[in-house]
């Protein structure tokens, strides 16, 4: 009984903020409302995969998976070096990806406008040594830059903290043993890091996916994600129906990479952010 | 179960019971859309206290408003936001009797689509759509549609992330109402737009007036009163109103349904139609004021200037935008195509 008492709060919580809204948009994505009435239908559906939107998800996707790629390339070096024993100011480059995380992200966001645009800093720089220009700002490029920047750190922290509980023992056993330090890493410390790549993933992906900020900033609106299309069917059109079917594909899309991901995390050891 | 409706019902109570015995009104208006310390001497002159928040869209707006959690008592929409209020029945009328500075309101910008009898709005500001431009970058008269389907300028051109705005240029380019229900005409302005995509800089809102200050672009669709800002901060700028005609719009007092300072609302719409208030209101924010004798107290410069009070020959094709119903999906679809071309 005293258990029950105690969840109390977590239910209510839950089921006002999460399970209340996720029943909502069930709702307005199954059905249409015309003067006449609410009426049951699938036509929030068929309308999306007609060709254009099914181009704005495919093109989310892709900026998200290469947004991932490069985030796991940079992240996964740098967790390395900071759970390395050689490493001895971890602490400082803990707060250096940390500190900028204070500041608002949207703040964030707009300082690059400033930083790529044509007489910006970057070409203003570039130019002072005698480099060309480059017109990044508005540009495909420009997105993925915003996008790796923001959701750097969900990358580097899990497998930084999965790195750093790697029992020393077991890479030293596999040194004694004779392999060298190329199959030390594909053989062992890799293997072990998994849940916190998985993790790292997936914390990347998904603000990846669904962004609308960091497109409509640095793309110059001239790249609708998906993120854009829902808040453009809630804010701008009022058609609630289609935007709550956008939003549950989106679900499922993000369900079914948790599902693949999940096939590759082991079970005991889950990855946490910190 | 019933431990949870419990809990909800004396949550409910507890932010309910919130409520203040001196008089309060709430008013919710655009962002940085006016003086504030007009807010303090209203309080002071009535006894009134003043509760002020903002919004961004006229969308945020409304979807505030409809979900009823909460109250205002005066609210600032624009022309064809107030068009599907006024469908949605969710606006109260006002007692014009009690707003004696109406009378200084301008006759021709009175009596509009939105609201003909004047029984439920009163403007507030209004000003027009147009193009903004760097005069260092574009050498020739600009007075046309035209310019900005001009290869001349590829990537120097600002178009608005807007819908409505930036297929309503496309339609007058075209020579079609910017409030088209005809859907080969949108069409039209679809393949327009589609065409003028390779030479669009980006489709920006707030951050386009900054782009065009820090001379990123030569050319910009804008609002009036976001060029009078820009020209402001960089005199090498100038606004045109383009000869095929343009949207005109109002930014509109209205009282939502609901509200439970009626009184305090008529007030406080009267102080701000006071000539010597709107004066202040339009030299913050730098748009144009309906308020005649507001407007004649201006410096003469800002009174004769033609891209914020354009003269009656500007304004023969204008038009403003009105809500398109259900047609707003076509041009919803005429975006996304646009967009994700």
């Amino acid at each position: 009984m005293k258990r029950n008492l105690t969840m109390i709060p977590y239910l209510v919580w839950m089921s006002l903020f999460v399970i209340i809204p996720m029943l909502l948009i069930v709702y307005y994505a199954f059905t249409v409302t015309t003067p006449e009435g609410t009426t049951w239908t699938l036509e929030n559906f068929s309308r999306f995969f007609e060709p254009i939107y099914l181009r704005v998800l495919w093109r989310s996707v892709a900026l998200a998976l290469v947004c991932t790629l490069i985030c796991l390339f940079i992240g996964y070096p740098v967790a390395m070096i900071m759970a390395g024993n050689a490493f001895t100011r971890k602490n400082v480059v803990m707060l250096l990806f940390i500190v900028p995380m204070w500041m608002n992200f949207l703040l964030r966001t707009y300082a690059w406008l400033t930083i790529l645009e044509r007489n910006g800093f970057l070409n203003v720089f570039f130019s002072t040594i005698g480099l060309p220009q480059m017109n990044i700002l508005y540009t495909n490029t420009a997105v993925v830059l915003g996008m790796v920047y923001n959701f750097l750190p969900f990358m580097v922290l899990p497998i930084y903290s999965v790195l750093s509980k790697i029992d020393k023992g077991v890479i030293e056993a596999a040194g004694d043993l004779g392999a060298n330090s190329f199959q030390v890493f594909m053989r062992v410390i890799f293997p072990l890091s998994l849940p916190g790549v998985v993790s790292g993933i997936t914390m990347v992906f998904m603000p990846a996916l669904t962004t609308f900020v960091i497109s409509r900033l640095l793309g110059g609106g001239q790249f609708t994600l998906i993120g854009n299309l829902i808040e453009q069917q809630f804010l701008v059109v009022g058609n609630w129906g289609f935007g709550s079917a956008i939003s549950m594909v989106m679900i499922v899309v993000i369900l079914l990479s948790m599902a693949v991901m999940s096939f590759f995390e082991d079970e005991d050891k889950e990855a946490t952010l910190w | 179960m019933g431990v949870l409706l419990l809990s909800i019902l004396i949550l409910s109570m507890v932010l309910s019971g919130c409520k203040k015995d001196r008089p309060t009104l709430y008013v919710y208006n655009w962002g940085d859309y006016i003086d504030e310390s007009i807010l303090g001497e209203f309080e002071k002159e009535t006894g009134i206290k003043v509760v002020y928040d903002t919004f961004a869209t006229n969308e945020d707006m409304y979807v505030k408003i409809k979900s009823g959690g909460s109250s205002y008592d005066v609210i600032f929409p624009s022309d064809y936001m107030v068009t599907r209020m006024l469908e949605e029945d969710m606006l109260e009328k006002i007692d014009l009797s009690q707003i004696t500075n109406h009378k200084y309101l301008e006759e021709n910008l009175m009596g509009t689509e939105y609201d003909p009898k004047n029984e439920y709005t009163l403007p507030y500001m209004w000003g027009t759509m147009g193009i903004l431009y760097n005069t260092t970058m574009v050498d020739e008269v600009v007075d046309s549609w035209d310019i900005l389907w001009d290869p001349k300028y590829t990537k120097e051109i600002l178009m608005l992330d807007s819908q409505r705005d930036s297929i309503g240029a496309a339609l007058l380019k075209l020579g079609y109402s910017i409030n088209t229900l005809n859907l080969q005409e949108l069409a039209e302005a679809a393949d327009l737009l589609k065409k003028q995509k390779p030479l669009v800089l980006a489709y920006v809102v707030d951050e386009g007036k900054d782009k065009m200050v820090a001379g990123e672009a030569a050319l910009a669709l804008t609002w009036s009163g976001e060029a009078a800002y820009a020209r402001s901060e960089n005199p090498d700028l100038a606004y045109a109103i383009p000869k095929e005609g343009t949207n005109i719009w109002f930014d509109v007092m209205a009282i939502p349904k609901g509200a439970n300072n009626i009184e305090g609302a008529l007030k406080f719409m009267d102080f701000l139609n006071r000539p010597e208030i709107a004066l202040r209101n339009a030299e913050y924010t730098g748009y144009a004021t309906p308020n005649s004798a507001a407007k004649a107290m201006l410096p003469e410069e800002i009174r004769n200037d033609r891209g914020s009070y354009p003269e009656e020959q500007d304004l023969v094709n204008t038009e403003v935008f009105v809500n398109l119903g259900s047609t707003l999906r076509d041009y919803d679809r005429i975006w996304t195509e646009v967009k994700a071309y």
